[in-house]
């Protein structure tokens, strides 16, 4: 199974990310912005980091790389698409999620190993977990407060899109402890933790983040 | 030449953590005026001469595409000199 990685500049987890598509048993395949080339993957994470320095608004620019043209284009195919913190904003800059990253209640950059509930495990990425499981995965951001309309956020929690959320407490000032959501299909889903820095006992504060990976292996499978 | 200024503001409803950081500081150096602050982003754009109906049309569709995130921002477009 091919799982693609896009290093844009200033990416900063996309080797953590390779690495967690390989110790959950996929083939990771490096991809780059400046390229349109999908390499035959089946999948694509977007992972962490501050894309173009985060000019302008984090993940604007990044939209526009000529890599984001292939994504777009597969993502609207049903292609599966997972965005981690910086990739997570790109998605929302790209409209293939609704809603916006905007800076943190608080102004701090926050970082910590944070509790989760899964709220979604319908999507290729969470097949693995079960609605209700309690995580512990590390956020680290500046810009994590998610923000939508009234209407998203009704059609958000109504349709059951909403992936993941803060439990115990909210971090940044997220509608509705908001940490992750998915879109209408389901196949493109993003998140503010760092389910990639969370797959070893060794590194990471559990292994809650590795299931992500293996998910997408599983779910890519039974296709 | 003539500069076409787009200011892009946070939308009311959305949080603006670094206006209210602004507000809390000017009480401190002594300026009680402000009763709220909302912080936003000026664009200074450079055209040669008078900017054409199609350069306004395209420069508000690059303000609603790029510039500003139309889902927590507005923008205004204006031209100056």
């Amino acid at each position: 199974m091919r799982v693609g990685v896009v290093t844009f500049p200033g990416s900063l987890d996309d080797s953590s990310a390779l690495r967690a598509i390989r110790l959950a048993g996929g083939t990771p395949v490096p991809l780059f912005h400046a390229s349109d080339d999908l390499k035959e993957v089946q999948a694509v994470v977007l992972p962490g980091g501050f894309s173009y320095g985060d000019y302008l608004r984090c993940g604007a620019i990044s939209r526009f790389a000529p890599i984001m043209s292939s994504i777009i284009i597969a993502a609207e195919h049903g292609f599966p698409i997972l965005g981690i913190c910086n990739g997570f904003q790109i998605l929302c800059e790209s409209h293939l999620l609704p809603g916006a990253l905007t800076r943190n209640q608080g102004l701090h950059f926050v970082c910590t190993d944070q509790p989760l509930t899964v709220e979604n495990a319908s999507t290729p990425w969470t097949s693995g977990y079960t609605k209700g499981d309690r995580l512990v995965i590390p956020i680290k951001n500046g810009e994590g407060s998610f923000q939508a309309s009234a209407q998203t956020l009704h059609e958000l929690e109504s349709e059951g899109r909403v992936v993941l959320r803060y439990a115990d407490s909210n971090p940044n000032g997220s509608k509705n402890d908001i940490a992750g959501i998915t879109n209408a299909r389901g196949n493109v889903v993003g998140v503010m933790p760092h389910p990639e820095q969370a797959i070893e006992s060794l590194t990471g504060p559990s292994e809650d983040g590795l299931t992500f990976f293996t998910s997408i292996l599983h779910s890519l499978v039974g296709r | 030449m003539a500069t076409i200024v787009v200011e892009v503001m946070l939308k009311p409803e959305i949080l603006d953590p670094q206006g209210q950081a602004v507000a809390a500081a000017l009480p401190r150096l002594g300026f009680t005026f402000a009763k709220a602050v909302r912080q936003g982003k000026r664009f200074e754009i450079e055209v040669e001469g008078t900017p054409t109906p199609e350069q306004l049309a395209d420069i508000e569709k690059a303000a609603e595409t790029l510039l500003s995130n139309p889902v927590i921002e507005s923008y205004l477009v204006k031209v100056e000199g």
